[in-house]
Formats: structure tokens, sequence, C-alpha cells
């Protein structure tokens, strides 16, 4: 395992994708629920589980492949924004795993499976049951309130770095130099 | 338009009577049993319970011929899973259970099978039209009571459920399950 100055392509791939998944996901999700009853509605909330499972699976490649390919050393900061740092990617991690699963769980809960891009119909981890599913997206829409809160923070740290401290943290994760 | 809804009253109270002569007779257990028709929209199915429904089934392992059965559903008990979608079923242009409370299939014959399995013929009455269906039924012992399982499909177009709105986003067929214990 080398360590290198720079991320990989995949994983540069993997951050823009998911971060843009991630974008029209929480826009659908916070928008969706207010409508009225339609067939629209419906399509959206089937796109909005499709997004949350592509993320998942998504982040599980990511984590698989982090193993291999470890991200550059950081650069030069305090030790406690290192640690933030660190401590702010896990939680992301976290959360991009938790909000679709629990998004899942709620999706079986309330007797509307899965049906990824309209093709495969994903398990049901729970049976239908209506006290369940209303807790769960409760916590379904926790954490994905949470999830943008870490996003935002995460940003405005790069946006910082870039900026203030004029170091190459928000550079590198654009370099496309590296296989 | 108001000879036909007489002639309807007329039908559901005769069905009403049939279901009614059971008196003492076992008759099916709501509580225990289900019927269940599964609409897919944009190929995620959606299992939607109805609630309400009574009738009897007459079933002689010995003689397996003369079954009977008759079934009565309220249309306006069932229940996809949320409000919204519960008003929506219930309009004129899908179940009009103001219009049709209820549902019913009564059979004309019964054609046994291997053991434990018959094929019920009989006809659906649904939202004033009625249909002819033969279904594929098994039938079990638990304890003293009986179990009844089989399932059908049936075509909303034929039966003028659904508005043009979704046209397309909910399948024309609906399959209906049921699980019923006498």
């Amino acid at each position: 395992m080398q360590s290198s100055r720079a991320y990989t392509r995949t994983a540069v791939a993997l951050h823009w994708f998911i971060a843009l998944l991630i974008t029209c996901g929480f826009t659908l999700g916070a928008t969706m629920t207010d409508l009225h009853m339609s067939p629209k509605k419906l399509r959206l909330y089937s796109y909005h589980k499709w997004i949350g499972i592509t993320v998942l699976g998504l982040v599980l490649i990511r984590l698989l492949w982090r193993l291999r390919h470890r991200p550059p050393p950081d650069e030069p900061m305090p030790r406690w924004q290192s640690i933030a740092a660190h401590a702010t990617h896990w939680l992301l991690y976290l959360l991009m795993i938790a909000t679709p699963i629990v998004g899942w769980l709620y999706s079986s809960a309330s007797g509307y499976p899965v049906v990824y891009l309209k093709l495969w119909q994903l398990p049901d981890l729970v049976s239908k049951n209506k006290v369940l599913a209303d807790v769960l997206v409760q916590v379904h829409a926790t954490l994905a309130w949470t999830l943008f809160c870490v996003v935002l923070l995460h940003a405005a740290a790069a946006l910082k770095h870039h900026f203030y401290d004029r170091d190459a943290t928000l550079r590198r994760m654009f370099a496309w130099n590296r296989p | 338009m108001r000879r036909n809804q007489r002639l309807l009253i007329s039908a559901a109270a005769l069905t009403a009577a049939f279901v009614a002569a059971a008196a003492g007779d076992p008759a099916i257990d709501a509580g225990k049993s289900n019927i269940i028709a599964t609409f897919r929209q944009e190929n995620v199915p959606v299992d939607a319970p109805l609630k309400k429904f009574n009738g009897r089934i007459d079933y002689n392992a010995a003689q397996p011929n003369a079954a009977k059965a008759a079934l009565e559903v309220d249309t306006g008990s069932l229940d996809l899973g949320s409000s919204d979608y519960n008003s929506e079923v219930r309009k004129k242009e899908w179940l009009d259970s103001g219009t049709y409370p209820k549902a019913s299939f009564i059979s004309t014959s019964v054609k046994p099978g291997a053991p434990g399995h018959f094929a019920a013929t009989g006809t659906l009455t649904l939202k004033g039209k009625t249909q002819t269906l033969t279904v594929p039924v098994t039938v079990a012992a638990a304890g003293t009571a009986m179990v009844f399982d089989g399932a059908f499909e049936i075509s909303r177009a034929y039966f003028g459920i659904g508005s043009k709105d979704w046209e397309g986003e909910v399948d024309d067929k609906v399959k209906v399950r049921f699980h019923l214990i006498e």
C-alpha cells in the first residue's frame, strides 16, 4: 500500500458522483412529501429510492476501495482540525449508509417495496407495520437532515482550506492525474 | 339508472340473504382470514387488504362437487396504507364505493381436482359488472377449521376501475389472493 499525495481517479469520481446523488436525493426527499397525491408523486418517490440505494452501493464500493487505496495524508493543519476533518468523514460514511438503509426499512414497513430502477425488487427488510413505519420515517428524515448539515460542514471546511489556508485540500479532490 | 340501482340493491339483498342463510352454520372468520388485492404501480407491487367481508363456503371433502361459496366484500374497506390513496380509490373513477359498496363472488359450480384442490367457477360482481371466473382453490383442515387459499387476476379496464391520470402508471391486472378460515 503506497501513500501518495493524490486521490485515485476512482476515489475522485466516486466522491463527486455521490455528492451529486446526495444533493438530488436530499432535494427530492425534502420536497416530494408535500406534493399532492398523483402519479408524479409516486414516481418521484421511486426515483428518490433509487438514488438512495445507489448511494448505499457506491459508498460500500468507496469503503472497499479505500481499504486498498489510502487517501493522501492531510495537508499541514492544526491537530484539532485534522481530528475534526476525519471525524466528519467517518460521520459522513456512517450517515451515507444509515440514511438509505433506514429509508429502505421505511419502504418495507409501509408496504411499498423498493423496485430498483423499476427492474429489481429488493427484499423487504421488515414486514408491513404502520406503527414502525411512522417511527422509521422520522428517523430517516432526522438522519437525512443530519447528513445535510454534515455535508455543509464538510463543504465549508473544504472552501476554508481553499480560500483561506490556500492549501491543496480541495484542489486534490479535482486532480485527475492518477489512475 | 334508478332501475339499475334498484336491481343492484336487490341483487345485494339476495347475496346478503344467501350469506345470512348460513345462520348457525359456520361462516368465514373474517378476523382470521384475509383478502388482499395487489396493484402494480410502475412495477412496485402494493398489497391492499380488503378489511371487511363476509360469506361462507360449504365444503365437504366427501362431496367436493356439492361445494358452494358466497362472499361479499365492502369495496370501501380497501386499504392502500394511506388516507390519500384510500380516498382516491373510493372515488367514482375507481371503485365508486358510494354507488357500489359491495362486491361479491357466488359460485355456480365446483370441480374437484387433486386431493385438497378444487376449481370454483362463479360470478364476480364488481362495480355493477359481472364476470365469470374460475378460481383454483386449495383446502386444508386446521384443527376443526377449514382453510381455503387461492388467487385470481382481474382486469381493471373490464370493470371500469381507474382514472385517466393513472393510465399506464398502475397495471391493468390486479391480483387478488385470499386466505379464508371457516
